[in-house]
Parts: structure tokens; C-alpha cells; sequence
């Protein structure tokens, strides 16, 4: 009998998903070698089906998305009861990522933007509700946490998996690791590795250069004209997040011309990833009085986005303060 | 409990060649200050890492005091305008972090400002202790029990709140 494989989407995009069938034929050798037990995005079946299983029966579970409501808790317990090997899969699962901006607001704020806004129609000032009565009995919809957790504040998990989403030779080279294990050829790495990713930054994989070259203005990319194609990216003014992120994409957004988004998450080592990039900024200003520093640095317009864009959930913080204040 | 009453736990940061002797100085000549100020050592102030800064908030301080020689005095050349700069930038994101960056302070003392080191602590005390608790390792506690039993739940009684849009 072949291993059982799942896969899950919490609080994500599906973009992790995509990820996994682009590596094209590859996605052949999970058919061959697992059975798809659980994979809502791409086959039928019920959470009643995945309770019915006996615990640690799924040998590989791979979890993508950030904890966001009580049903995403729900099943990630329920996985994590049932699987043998559960993966933090992609970079919300991991630390959050864009959903886990909505930490800077409180859940009701949230609410009440998305039903509220200038381009939204609601005169009658309709919101969900969790649960209503009809005729034919009580339905129920999910109920919005007080923040989005990555899945590690929520259930104990074996392996992470970083990327926005993970790229796709990376995927397939932790299913052909996960392949050789089942038949007994290879180890498994220690739990609680990062796998699927360097053990650098970035910067490392950037063929940009760097000259050591100190600024006198940040600058949005799109401000900048020409951007210069071989020169380190934050010398140039642009908040480029490579020195803090985690190598493994081989620094795909740089060499296309953009900065890097800091996708891979903290690199090794880095227990804040905001501290790390605060450092990385404050090293390239050229100025020593507060007045001038302040200056430069009002070209990052929104600096807690930017140094926290895809790890606030993951972060030392994890949120805004009035977030966490709301029952 | 009121403000008042409060104690604030204050982490200090000291580099070794300027502000800890100033410190030094302070505590040798007997001058009084506020006591609620930890201190730890650093060789630098260029060699405070922001991380060390969020740590000691979300550990449960309420303030973190940042101490280095004065400008252009530093033992290491420069590595004291790193500390500023980096300093200046966490302060913006801590402001979108929902913390008030008042809560985080840069102090330059020299070997001989023992009485500058003494006062300044002080006051920064005081403007701590008017700022309240902080108390994020205590929230952040509060999440995980919630999340233990069921009660992790949003009713809808937070649309009620107005915002303007």
C-alpha cells in the first residue's frame, strides 16, 4: 500500500498550490508513490472522511495558509493529529505573510472596512454573521480569530517550508528527498528544519553589485529612472529586503529588474526579521544628524509594511498593539 | 492599577567605554536614581541589533534605554551614528506597531556624565511611568490560553464600532 499524501489551504491565496503542479511531471511521482488522501483544491473529499482516519495515517502533510479562523484551527489540529510528518507549506503557514498584515488592525476594523468602503454597495449595512436560523435549522460560518497565527503558534510542526509561494524546483526536490526516505534511501532531517531553502541570504544569490556605497534618499522603484541592472538595488535608494531574507530562489526578483520582497522569510539565524532589515536600511543612509536621517527616511512611507510585509505574524510582535487588545 | 503606582521595568543599554562608566560614575559617587533601569552591557552601542530592543518589549519591559558616546567621541570611530540611525527607524515602525515610540530612548553620556546618566534615567522613568504598562508578554499569553480552550472567538458586537472612512 502507497503512503498517504494531503495537502491543505488555510488563510492563503492558492498560489502554493499552483507552486506544487508546476513542477510539471514531477507531480506524476506523488501519484505514483502517494495516495491523495485529503487535497481539496484538487480532488473530493470531506473533513468527516479525514476524522474517520486512524491517527498518524497520513505519512506527508503538506499545510499552506496562516491560521485566520476557527476552522482553519480546527483542521490544522485535526492534520496535525493525523499526519505523521506535517509541513509548514509556503510563507503564510511559515510566518504569516500578507494576511498576517491584517494584524495591524483590529478583527472588527477589518470587518468593517470590507463591508463598508466607498466602492462597496451595502446600504442596509449587511455583515456576516456566524450563525442564522432558517427553516431548515441552524447554519454556521466560520468565525475570524482575533489574528492571524502562523501554524506554528497553534499545533507542534515537523518541517518549514518557506516561499511566497515555494518555487517549484525546490518543491520537487523535498518530494524526491520524501520519495527516497519512504523507500529508505535517504534520512529525514532534523525536526524543525527550514527545508526547501538556502542557508543564506539573498544578497548571496544576487549577481548585483556591491560597492559599499552610502545613500542620501530612499526612493520608490518606480521613481528611480534608469534603474541601473548591475548595481546593488539598495545602493540605488530602492528598500530591496534581500539582506534580511532567506536564500533559495536564486534571487529571482533582483535579477528580473525589482527589489526583493523578503518572500523566503528571515534567513538563518535571524530571529526578527524587521530588526534585521531596520539594521540593513540604517547601514546604507549617509548622514549623521537625526534631522538628515530623518529626512532619508521619510522615503519609506509605510517603514512597518515594508520591513514586516510577509513576517508579522511570525514576528517578535506578531501584531499591532490594538489588535491584540480586542476580545 | 493607575499610573501612578506603576513601576515600569526599564532594559538599559550600555556600551562599555562611555555610558557604562558613566553609570559607573554614578553609582561610585552615590547619586540617587530611579532603580527600575536593568542595565547590560554592550562593547558599543553600534552593536545593539533592533531584535534586542523588540525582545526585551514583547519579553515585558515597558521602555528600553539606549546609552552610547556622544557623537564623534565613539572608541570604534563612528558606530555610534549606526546606533542612531537604526534607532530613528525602529521608532517609526514601533508607531506601526502601535507602540509609542517614546517608549524606546537614545541617551548619549560620556565616561564623566555620570550626573547626565543619573538624571536622564530618571526622567525617562517618569515619562515611562506616565505612558502606562506595557505588558505585551502578558497579551501574548493571553493568546495562547485562548487559544487552549474554545473562547477564541470575535462575536459581532465589534461592528458596532464607528469608523470613519
Amino acid at each position: 500500500m502507497k503512503p498517504k499524501f494531503a495537502m491543505y489551504w488555510a488563510a492563503s491565496c492558492g498560489g502554493c498550490e499552483i507552486a506544487v503542479l508546476n513542477t510539471h511531471e514531477k507531480i506524476l511521482d506523488v501519484d505514483a508513490n502517494f495516495d491523495v488522501v485529503f487535497w481539496p483544491v484538487a480532488m473530493d473529499a470531506k473533513y468527516h472522511d479525514v476524522e474517520a482516519m486512524e491517527d498518524s495515517s497520513i505519512l506527508l502533510t503538506l499545510f499552506n495558509g496562516g491560521i485566520r479562523n476557527d476552522e482553519n484551527e480546527h483542521i490544522a489540529k485535526l492534520l496535525r493529529q493525523k499526519s505523521k510528518i506535517l509541513v509548514a507549506f509556503g510563507s503564510c503557514a511559515c510566518e504569516g505573510c500578507i494576511p498576517g498584515l491584517a494584524n495591524l488592525s483590529p478583527v472588527g476594523d477589518i470587518i468593517y472596512t470590507a463591508f463598508n468602503t466607498i466602492t462597496t454597495d451595502n446600504p442596509n449595512a449587511i455583515y456576516p454573521r456566524t450563525s442564522y436560523d432558517v427553516p431548515e435549522g441552524e447554519l454556521h460560518i466560520p468565525t475570524l480569530s482575533r489574528m492571524v497565527r502562523p501554524l506554528e503558534q497553534v499545533v507542534d510542526v515537523d518541517y518549514f517550508m518557506p516561499g511566497c509561494p515555494p518555487e517549484s524546483h525546490q518543491i520537487a526536490a523535498v518530494i524526491d528527498l520524501v520519495i527516497k526516505v519512504v523507500k529508505g534511501e535517504a534520512e529525514l532531517p532534523p525536526k524543525g528544519s527550514v527545508i526547501g531553502a538556502g542557508d543564506s541570504t539573498v544578497c548571496d544569490e544576487c549577481p548585483r553589485a556591491r560597492n559599499v556605497k552610502f545613500i542620501k534618499e530612499f526612493k520608490r522603484i518606480q521613481d528611480v529612472a534608469p534603474v541601473d541592472p548591475t548595481l546593488c538595488l539598495l545602493e540605488q535608494g530602492i528598500p530591496c529586503n534581500g539582506p534580511a531574507t532567506c536564500s533559495g530562489c536564486n534571487a529571482r526578483c533582483p535579477q528580473a529588474g525589482t527589489q526583493c520582497i523578503g518572500c523566503y522569510g528571515p534567513a538563518v539565524g535571524v530571529m526578527d526579521y524587521g530588526a534585521r532589515l531596520i539594521t540593513a536600511f540604517s547601514s546604507v543612509i549617509d548622514a549623521n544628524t537625526p534631522e538628515e536621517i530623518e529626512h532619508i527616511l521619510d522615503g519609506i512611507p509605510d517603514p512597518t509594511g515594508q520591513v514586516y510585509r510577509f513576517n508579522l505574524a511570525g514576528s517578535l510582535l506578531k501584531a499591532n498593539r490594538e489588535a491584540w487588545r480586542v476580545k | 492599577m493607575d499610573n501612578e503606582h506603576f513601576e515600569p521595568t526599564i532594559i538599559g543599554f550600555t556600551c562599555n567605554w562611555c555610558s557604562y562608566r558613566a553609570s559607573d560614575l554614578a553609582g561610585t559617587a552615590r547619586m540617587k536614581y530611579a532603580p527600575n533601569v536593568r542595565l547590560i552591557r554592550l562593547m558599543c552601542s553600534g552593536r545593539l541589533d533592533p531584535t534586542f530592543v523588540l525582545r526585551a518589549l514583547s519579553d515585558g519591559a515597558d521602555g528600553v534605554m539606549i546609552t552610547g558616546c556622544h557623537p564623534g567621541e565613539c572608541h570604534y570611530i563612528e558606530q555610534n551614528y549606526k546606533a542612531l540611525r537604526r534607532y530613528l527607524l525602529l521608532k517609526r515602525v514601533l508607531a506601526g506597531l502601535g507602540i509609542e515610540p517614546e517608549r524606546v530612548k537614545l541617551v548619549w553620556a560620556s565616561a564623566a556624565e555620570g550626573a547626565r546618566f543619573a538624571a536622564e534615567t530618571t526622567v525617562f522613568v517618569e515619562e515611562v511611568r506616565k505612558l502606562g504598562p506595557l505588558n505585551l508578554n502578558e497579551e501574548c499569553k493571553m493568546q495562547k490560553d485562548e487559544s487552549d480552550n474554545s473562547s477564541f472567538i470575535i462575536h459581532p458586537s465589534p461592528f458596532e464600532k464607528e469608523v470613519s472612512v
